[in-house]
């Protein structure tokens, strides 16, 4: 023990990149990371559902507009949104002197907004899936019961749709995890950001690369082991019996 | 016997080996070779005729000449521009090349001949005192990430300053356009490129002087390289820089082709005899 207490004092006493002062950098890239990547997600999956539900109606009408929409923020990288939100925006003539010059002034915004839209796209998709795929016997007995179609909605189809959506749906949110490293072309200071900085300060790409690699894969596995949790409450009766 | 004979050789080989370097490093010094990077304008083009010109290319003939050297040009592309020094394809480099701690450890560098400023930009109706910390405070400033003006700006200004960074200059440029910096500081050459900003009536301005020191962040500039025992050789070249920039030769030939200041004038302390 008290070797290997020797080895690592040897280890970080030549360590002149992972100052207080980086860490600090790291630490404040991790809250913006998270705070993005949350806030995110949230906003995402409120838009989600009512689209979800409209993107499975019969009216064309609001059918075609919302499938235009996954279709296009599906189609294209997240990258080339993150710039047309935050350089295409400055085009509109008059926009510094608008009230949404305050939202679109700072970075973080823009990127909000590129992410939630992003992000929204994708679990419209895997929601209006889950639904799609509603067991008929159960939609069958809710009729039976004489449940109007909102109610059937919300009691019966909503509920288990969402159950069955959640591996795909932790998948879209470490997906999003990872994805929210494009954010610091922005200038925004989140971990990979944190990471360019340093590496560009020391030229020490495999420091600050691996670093901020582990720091994500930790928030990756926080990330799935929620979702495992969520899924053997919520999925439990899906498992086969006596498993 | 055998090792009698063999020490004889050997001895016999230094020797005139020495001879033979000494004549040969004679011969050189009378006419040498710059190896250069074909081209970064204006430093250096090759015109419709063929024939190098430009800053460096001036510059370069005018201090042969005042260290009473036969000079000719050999064209190398940047890579191998100091393995091809060191592998005597030319005697030196005259290539914009900024003296770095790495490289000296390699080659041997003359007295820094130029260094290019940065500048502190804003927009024309901004009133900002760069001077006076304290009002700087909040304020947003756009730099290109890693590179020096990020160092600078991150040690001078980091307390007071919101500095944003960015992927390349282009971005920066795009920001203080949008109206996200309030601030830019920028490589003068960039600036100058991609920003109006030196007309009276044009819509940036230029905050306070142009900056080239600490040359701890900044370096001390571009310089020419020498292999390292070729000092003889360097020390002519120091005395000639200093020369021109004393006689106003340097200042003549830097209107020709800037019209900015560009100059790193050498103290009286290095251009002692």
């Amino acid at each position: 023990m008290e070797q290997l207490n020797g080895w690592f004092t040897d280890l970080l006493s030549d360590n002149t990149i992972f100052t207080a002062n980086t860490l600090g950098f790291y630490w404040g890239g991790f809250v913006t990371t998270v705070q993005l990547v949350f806030l995110s997600l949230v906003i995402g999956m409120i838009l989600a559902v009512p689209l979800a539900i409209g993107r499975g109606s019969k009216r064309r009408w609001i059918k075609l507009p919302i499938y235009a929409y996954t279709y296009v923020f599906r189609g294209t990288p997240l990258l080339i949104q993150l710039y047309l939100v935050y350089y295409g925006v400055v085009f509109f003539e008059g926009i510094q002197d608008s009230i949404f010059w305050v939202v679109f002034k700072q970075a973080f915004f823009p990127a909000l907004i590129a992410f939630t839209l992003n992000t929204a796209a994708y679990t419209t998709e895997i929601f209006h899936g889950a639904i799609k795929n509603t067991a008929k016997g159960e939609i069958e007995a809710a009729r039976a019961y004489g449940m109007s179609r909102k109610l059937m909605m919300r009691r019966i189809i909503l509920p288990s749709a969402f159950r069955r959506a959640l591996p795909a749906y932790g998948n879209e949110v470490i997906f999003m995890l990872h994805a929210s490293a494009v954010a610091s072309v922005v200038t925004i200071m989140d971990l990979t950001g944190a990471a360019y900085y340093v590496y560009a300060r020391f030229y020490a790409p495999f420091d600050a690369f691996i670093f901020v690699a582990l720091i994500y894969l930790c928030l990756t596995f926080g990330i799935m082991f929620v979702f495992r949790k969520l899924e053997k409450r919520l999925l439990a009766h899906l498992r086969p019996r006596g498993a | 016997m055998n090792k009698w004979i063999t020490g004889a050789l050997i001895a016999g080989a230094l020797v005139s080996g020495q001879a033979f370097s000494q004549a040969m490093a004679q011969e050189s010094q009378d006419a040498i070779r710059l190896g250069i990077d074909v081209p970064y304008e204006p430093f250096v083009v090759r015109n419709a005729e063929g024939d190098l010109e430009g800053f460096e290319i001036d510059l370069g003939n005018e201090l042969c000449t005042r260290a009473n050297l036969e000079c000719s040009w050999v064209e190398q592309g940047w890579d191998g521009i100091i393995p091809g020094l060191l592998a005597r394809k030319y005697d030196a480099i005259l290539s914009s090349m900024a003296i770095t701690p790495e490289r000296e450890r390699q080659v041997l560098f003359s007295l820094p001949y130029y260094n290019t400023p940065s500048v502190w930009i804003t927009a024309r109706d901004r009133d900002i005192d760069i001077d006076d910390k304290a009002s700087l405070e909040g304020l947003s400033v756009g730099v290109q990430r890693g590179t020096i003006r990020d160092v600078y700006v991150t040690q001078e200004y980091g307390d007071v300053l919101d500095i944003h960074r960015y992927g390349s200059s282009q971005d920066v440029v795009n920001d203080l356009k949008s109206g996200r910096l309030d601030l830019t500081f920028e490589d003068f050459p960039i600036a100058n490129d991609a920003i109006d900003f030196r007309q009276d009536d044009s819509p940036y301005k230029q905050l306070g002087d142009s900056i080239k020191t600490p040359t701890s962040i900044f370096g001390e500039g571009a310089a020419m390289a020498f292999r390292q025992r070729d000092k003889a050789l360097a020390a002519k070249f120091d005395k000639a820089i200093c020369e021109v920039y004393a006689d106003g030769t340097f200042d003549e030939l830097m209107e020709k082709y800037f019209d900015y200041d560009l100059s790193v004038r050498p103290s009286e302390q290095d251009c002692a005899e």
